[in-house]
């Protein structure tokens, strides 16, 4: 019992962190038909300079975290507002050449991070809580779940507010149903595109920086790693659905503990086969819009 | 006429190439000593085989517009099915090399069938998942059948002694050279049939192929089988040219770059695809040097750092090229000659 | 140049996935009034109508008060003042009667005024009790008063209307035509219609279009009276059409 709580909670902190990954490939795919292949570098990024701004707070304190999370967030936000700017705006509408330009970038800048911070992975410092684990119903849950979780409940909770109150919320809401409509009501659906790739890069970079701490280690391809099963959770979940990510996050994650731990550690190809069946049984994903 | 001397240079080159580790050509700048010596022999061979895996990655995403994210997985299949089947067995090489072609088939239908239930960007995504779902496999080495990230030596028990160990690295380049054109004339042929012109037409418009009655799914996973089957070919090759298999192979990135070769090329033309993974495999090897070089170590870090990451700089290149040259080399390469071409007045009437 | 025009299309091509849809087709819209684009199914009319907006690839030239506006993105051109009312309505039909009316709301000259809200909250007294409802789960009629209320909320200079009666039923069709005639005394409307009758009640001059070129232009009057013209550019006989 308590080892499958274990399971259940380790799952759910797992599906925190690919959600915050998921969010923003889902709001862009959605929203501008773009796959971000540099949606993996924001997270890297987030974690790498969102760790050295915590540091000069004080590695392993509460306060050098909090500021890691805030600058983690921004960094991704900038770097993703640059990446549209630069490269995505200038092939408006070109898909093909969009996600080549992403995937251009992320090859780049992971072999610039690997000649800036080295190809290994270092150790952090995490506040001591973090390294710790709580004790629920007898099972020994590791803190980074909670912080996981809680993170992504937040981030989900703030990216639906946001769509649903806001002006561009409601204009991103309308452009992944109807883009050309939107601009036929005279307008710019292109300001919205910078500010999905903003909000999608801040979601990745908090979850780089929190990353850092569930793995207890920051690494050039940490990004590479994870978007892969953000990548998985976007399709089940149905591309451009937010629910369907936040949902499929979830289930991949629990789904990859579960296996891990009683099915002789094939959790990540239990997922590979979660994502054929889907699409056998729902090519649109489970909450996607049939094609 | 025209068609004649096209030929005429085919064969030309052709021949020249096949009497390269025969020669004492020094192409300073690409090869690291004389053509016949092993060095240049194995960077050339490379180059072929490389070729030959981008010509294959043409069929799917040139050809029928099928961005697959998940194509090293064939090629994968290749290099660690053959090393795998002589490791664990005493099949001699081509019995195996038949028997891991058949494999690799199998497996191509399986993952197309369901791959190809989704279009556009979720192909490209479930593609990935697939080929991560072989990358994880490779690098767990369950039952010792792999190697892990070490990767596995080729067992040299089953295989002719002409195509193992240094000496005979020109068999090898022959070996090599014979693939890419085997593949290349695959791929002309395959182009060149009803097939490839369904394939062209459903890439264009899958729609209009469903309306005049043809059939966008199968056409599209005869291609995908077909051009998973060559992958696999020129990974049996790749093994016996590096004597080993290696996870790096399998991985996305691998496929990534087989895109990155096609796009620098230029898409949809063959030759592109050709150059651009001889140009590609060449910088990589050259960049690499670059990066160790004292000129480099010398240099202030915000310029070292870039510089001594070839994959940076390929990158960099990379997006360039999608952004200001459409068509990639092929495209300029024909716009230069168009320029240069006076524009034959009442000849196209 | 402009004259009393409002819009003037000059030589316009439009393309759609590399073909040529609609071929150098010329044609004005006066200040005032209902213009009428008819024609066959599938002669182009539609995407006429979107290569002035820049929904698709174009060439050639379109005037909006005298202006070029072809180099510009759509959304500058409905800021110009052009609303769209499309084909098949095209509300949003994730967001509410509300958001899609709320979506169409412009600040500054040209835009929502007083006066605008006021028309639309007359001639679409549902919307208002439908604020609360998804746009997808309206009936067609409804979904079109939406599209319709989109374009009127705006001080427009001109509005391109797409068949707003297609698939409505007759008693719909009649309200629909009541609206588009109120919104005609403030605004001129170039009108793409398949109804004959809507056509004879609200058009003042038609544009006849065949296989993607202008083959007809002047009074709606002439053209409706005149039996043999109607067979042979619309292939239609004017009796049966009339007592549909």
């Amino acid at each position: 019992m308590s080892t499958l709580i274990l399971l259940l909670a380790t799952g759910l902190g797992l599906g925190g962190l690919y959600f915050l990954v998921a969010s923003g490939l889902s709001l862009i795919y959605g929203l501008m038909g773009v796959l971000n292949f540099a949606h993996g570098s924001f997270l890297t990024l987030g974690a790498f300079v969102g760790l050295a701004a915590g540091n000069l707070v004080g590695a392993g304190t509460w306060g050098g975290l909090l500021l890691g999370l805030v600058v983690g967030a921004l960094t991704g936000a900038a770097a993703a507002t640059a990446t549209e700017l630069g490269l995505i705006r200038p092939l408006y509408d070109r898909h093909i050449e969009q996600v080549l330009v992403t995937v251009g970038l992320s090859l780049a800048t992971v072999a610039l991070f690997e000649g800036i911070w080295g190809p290994n992975p270092r150790n952090v410092t995490r506040p001591g809580w973090l390294a710790s684990t709580t004790d629920v119903l007898g099972a020994r849950v590791p803190n980074t779940a909670f912080l996981n979780v809680l993170a992504g409940a937040v981030v989900l909770g703030g990216i639906v507010a946001f769509l649903r109150y806001t002006r561009y919320g409601l204009i991103i809401r309308a452009g992944v149903e109807n883009r050309a409509m939107v601009t036929a009501l005279g307008i710019d659906v292109r300001r919205a595109f910078t500010l999905v790739f903003a909000v999608g890069g801040a979601a990745a970079g908090l979850g780089g920086v929190l990353a850092t701490q569930s793995l207890n280690y920051v690494s050039p391809h940490m990004g590479a790693s994870l978007l892969i099963f953000a990548f998985i959770v976007t399709v089940i979940g149905g591309m451009g659905s937010l629910t369907g990510a936040a949902v499929a996050s979830v289930v991949v994650a629990v789904l990859q503990q579960l296996a891990n731990f009683y099915l002789n550690n094939t959790g990540d190809l239990i997922v590979v086969l979660l994502l054929a069946l889907v699409l056998l049984v729902r090519p649109s994903g489970l909450l996607g819009r049939p094609a | 006429m025209n068609r004649t001397r096209t030929l005429l240079g085919a064969l030309g080159t052709l021949v020249l190439l096949a009497c390269l580790p025969l020669l004492a050509l020094p192409v300073p700048g690409v090869l690291p000593g004389y053509t016949y010596e092993p060095g240049s022999l194995q960077l050339l061979a490379l180059c072929w085989l490389t070729a030959a895996l981008a010509l294959s990655y043409h069929l799917l995403f040139g050809l029928a517009g099928l961005m697959s994210f998940g194509h090293a997985l064939y090629f994968a299949a290749g290099t660690y099915g053959l090393a795998i089947v002589l490791d664990r067995t005493d099949v001699p090489l081509l019995p195996a090399a038949a028997l891991v072609l058949v494999g690799g088939i199998a497996l191509a239908f399986v993952v197309g069938a369901v791959s190809l239930r989704v279009t556009g960007i979720s192909f490209a995504m479930v593609t990935l998942a697939f080929a991560q779902a072989g990358n994880v496999l490779v690098r767990r080495d369950q039952g010792d059948l792999t190697g892990g990230e070490e990767g596995l030596a080729l067992a040299t028990a089953g295989v002719p002694d002409a195509l193992v160990g240094v000496v005979n690295t020109r068999n090898l380049y022959w070996l090599a050279l014979a693939v890419l054109v085997l593949v290349y004339l695959v791929v002309l042929w395959i182009e060149r049939s009803r097939a490839g012109h369904m394939a062209a037409a459903v890439r264009e418009n899958e729609v209009r192929v469903r309306i005049i009655g043809g059939r966008p799914y199968l056409t599209k996973l005869v291609v995908f089988v077909l051009a998973a089957s060559l992958a696999t070919v020129v990974g049996m090759a790749y093994l016996l040219l590096q004597s080993g298999a290696s996870p790096a192979t399998s991985t996305a990135d691998f496929t990534l770059t087989l895109l990155v070769m096609v796009v620098l090329g230029g898409v949809g033309s063959r030759w592109g695809a050709v150059v651009g993974a001889v140009l590609y495999t060449v910088l990589d090897q050259r960049l690499a040097e670059l990066a160790h070089s004292d000129a480099v170590a010398g240099l202030p870090a915000v310029l070292r750092i870039p510089l001594s990451e070839p994959m940076f700089l390929l990158g960099t290149c990379f997006i360039l090229v999608v952004i200001f040259l459409p068509g990639g080399l092929a495209g300029a390469a024909e716009r230069l000659a168009a320029r240069r071409r006076p524009v034959p007045e009442g000849a196209a009437a | 140049m402009s004259g009393p025009n409002v819009l003037e299309v000059r030589g316009l091509s439009a393309r759609i996935a590399g073909q040529e849809v609609v071929h150098d087709v010329s044609f004005e819209v006066p200040a005032a009034g209902v213009t009428a684009v008819l024609g066959r199914n599938g002669v182009g009319k539609t995407s006429t109508l979107r290569a002035v907006l820049g929904l698709v690839e174009r060439s050639g030239e379109v005037l909006l008060d005298g202006v070029r506006v072809d180099g510009e993105r759509t959304d500058r051109i409905v800021r110009r003042g052009v609303g769209y009312v499309p084909e098949d309505r095209e509300v949003f039909a994730g967001l509410t009667v509300a958001e899609n009316l709320r979506l169409a709301h412009r600040a500054g000259p040209g835009g929502t005024t007083a006066e605008h809200r006021a028309l639309v909250d007359a001639l679409f007294p549902d919307l208002a009790t439908r604020a609360a409802q998804r746009a997808g789960t309206l009936s067609g009629g409804q979904q079109q008063m939406v599209s319709l209320a989109r374009a009127l909320l705006n001080d427009n200079r001109i509005l391109l209307v797409d068949e707003p009666t297609k698939g409505l039923a007759p008693r719909i069709v009649g309200e629909v035509a009541e609206a588009l005639a109120a919104a005609a005394r403030t605004v001129p409307i170039l009108l793409v219609e398949q109804n004959l009758q809507v056509v004879e009640r609200l058009a003042d001059r038609v544009v006849v279009i065949d296989a993607g070129r202008v083959v007809h232009t002047g009074p709606a009057r002439d053209l409706l009276d005149d039996a043999d013209l109607l067979q042979r550019l619309l292939g239609v006989h004017a009796e049966t059409e009339a007592a549909r």
